[in-house]
């Protein structure tokens, strides 16, 4: 019987400062025994515990993809006590990893697809993985269009800005990168996550939209979404809870009777409105 | 106890001795005093198999060394039927379909039960009205019945088939004898049990969530948490580090739902942010949540809740407003 609760050792290979307000970095993690790399693996919208002997763990969505290989990418706010202390590690020190956990994005029901993700701040992780993994070469050919809405507070706040620009780039991507107020130097979109969706339309014909932000914006993203004809069942939705386990037993992280950790944190509109609103 | 002559030397034998004010399940020697036929242990047989405080392993920086899993065998004598009822329930936790909990399961692998029948339940005991019975069969491998001189000895599996089979000095019970037991039982029986109707009150928790009902009840609720910690079934438990970066271990202890730290994200964000959903939470868990997921209920009717709660909530009282709205 493998032991769920035991940690793989993984190296900080790069740690990334993705936000001005300096509270948001990204690590590559690497395990550093290379059967543990092999037996890792994921689909997006995983996620993953990350282990700080002495702190505790806590867990993250993998913010990279499949196709990228080598290593995990974590983006992790600066927030409680394992965030605290994995923001004060460097390049080279080991961490745990523990995973991975939960279920995925339905990316087989995307096939011949039109995809539509909208995201905010830093709840963009897994769904630049899904992104990401959809680019990829030998992926790409089994979606149809891909649309992505992303928007930060301010440009500083914005995660992956290399990699946005080099998306802004390509032809088989409807990229929509937006701040909520101007700022001097910025040429992108201004406004609000849910006005942009509505200002850019995106069809609700063979289509599924994937939205993961704070809860301000899901909330004003949603009814827009539904304007445009998408079907509960077609809008897709990752949550968030506290939890310890990972795996259903520790009992902290259910909503009615779903565990966010194990049945979750990938849900429809159309599971989540079975459940009570405790989230 | 002749049943369990010399078996302290050659196995660990856990039964309820007194500690202090309590009658809890401890590792007994040859010559200590259990007892069996005053009332039931104060905390569960869960921590059998489910301690309150676990290693879940040792680190030194981030090298990690799992527990040794121990394969000695164990007996857990004395559990009354509600209590080994609690195990199969937590069973479809530890041991589910998905995940399996090594730290409970060989602990579990290695464990003998034997039950001892309720001949006098409390006036707080409503094992019947959640499926059981003072004399329930479900959990254990042998079950006592307390004969008064002598005692009717059942084996229930085949585990408790084995563990009887090396044991000298039993006799085949005759008709008079099979009549007492029937006796004791019925009598037994007729103690317990309430108005109950655990389907009844499932539909009515599925019906309303955001039933005025729960905006009241718990006001008197103070959120100390010993009805989670004395209850058989719950299950919930934080996972945190003891020591430094250098060293320490990773423990797990058990943790509380009607604690407001349990939901809240590092946020601040609570999900469960008053006593009211807390205790929403409890009572639907036990009744509607774990009815979903396995099909039973996860509360075996053993009352502790209801004996420890320091404001006297009771929940037969609680489970009776919710199948009998206004």
């Amino acid at each position: 019987m493998k032991n769920p609760y035991l940690p793989a050792p993984a190296k900080i290979e790069r740690v990334v400062t993705e936000t001005e307000d300096r509270n948001i970095k990204s690590f590559d993690l690497s395990f550093v025994d290379k059967a543990e790399a092999e037996e890792f693996r994921f689909v997006p919208g995983q996620f993953a515990e990350i282990s700080i002997s002495g702190k505790g763990e806590a867990p993250f969505g993998i913010a990279s993809s499949p196709t990228e290989k080598g290593f995990l990418k974590f983006s992790v706010n600066k927030a409680g006590v394992v965030t605290r202390a994995l923001h004060n590690l460097e390049e080279g020190e080991i961490v745990g990893i523990r995973g991975p956990l939960g279920n995925c994005y339905p990316i087989e029901t995307f096939e011949n697809k039109n995809v539509v993700i909208v995201s905010g701040g830093f709840a963009f992780t897994t769904l630049r993985s899904l992104t990401r993994y959809m680019l990829h070469e030998e992926n790409r050919a089994r979606f149809q269009d891909i649309t992505v809405i992303y928007g930060a507070r301010t440009p500083g706040l914005l995660l992956y800005k290399d990699e946005l620009d080099a998306w802004k780039e390509r032809d088989d991507l409807d990229l929509h990168v937006t701040i909520d107020s101007a700022a001097e130097g910025w040429k992108g979109k201004v406004g609000f996550v849910p006005t942009i969706t509505k200002e850019v339309a995106p069809s609700s014909e063979d289509a599924f939209a994937l939205v993961c932000g704070p809860p301000i914006m899901i909330k004003f993203t949603i009814p827009i979404l539904q304007e445009l004809g998408f079907l509960s069942e077609r809008i897709i939705l990752s949550l968030e809870m506290r939890m310890k386990c990972g795996i259903g037993m520790c009992g902290r992280c259910n909503i009615g009777s779903q565990y966010v950790c194990k049945d979750g944190p990938v849900f429809n509109l159309a599971q989540l409105s079975e459940l009570p609103g405790e989230y | 106890m002749s049943l369990l002559a010399g078996l302290t030397a050659s196995c660990q034998v856990l039964a309820p001795v007194r500690k202090g004010d309590s009658l809890v399940f401890e590792q007994i020697l040859t010559g200590d005093v259990i007892h069996l036929s005053e009332c039931n242990t104060q905390k569960s047989v869960k921590e059998v198999f489910f301690p309150q405080r676990e290693r879940l392993f040792v680190y030194r920086g981030q090298e990690t060394r799992e527990p040794s899993f121990s394969d000695k065998e164990r007996i857990v004598f004395g559990v009354r039927p509600c209590d080994a009822r609690s195990i199969c329930l937590l069973d479809l936790v530890f041991d589910g379909d998905d995940f399996k909990d090594p730290y409970y399961c060989s602990k579990r692998d290695n464990t003998t039960v034997i039950s001892i029948g309720c001949s006098q339940p409390m006036r707080t005991c409503f094992c019947t009205d959640t499926g059981g019975d003072p004399f329930s069969l479900e959990g254990t491998d042998v079950l006592l019945i307390d004969m008064g001189e002598t005692y009717c000895v059942q084996p229930v599996t085949k585990r408790g088939e084995a563990f009887l089979h090396e044991k000298p000095g039993f006799e085949e019970a005759d008709p008079g004898q099979l009549q007492r037991k029937e006796k004791i039982i019925k009598k037994a029986r007729e103690t317990i049990g309430s108005d109950l109707n655990l389907e009844r009150i499932k539909k009515e928790l599925d019906r309303d969530f955001d039933n005025p009902f729960w905006d009241t009840l718990h006001e008197r609720c103070l959120g100390c948490g010993v009805c989670t910690f004395l209850c058989p079934t719950c299950h919930c438990f934080d996972i945190l580090d003891e020591g430094d970066s250098k060293q320490g271990e990773r423990i797990r202890i058990w943790d509380s739902c009607m604690f407001p730290l349990f939901t809240q994200h590092a946020s601040g964000a609570n999900p469960r942010p008053s006593g009211k959903e807390r205790m929403r939470q409890r009572v639907l868990h036990k009744f509607k949540y774990f009815v979903d997921n396995h099909d039973r209920v996860a509360c075996t009717g053993c009352g502790r809740c209801t004996r420890a709660c320091p404001v006297n909530l009771d929940i037969r009282e609680v489970l009776a407003d919710i199948q009998n709205p206004e």
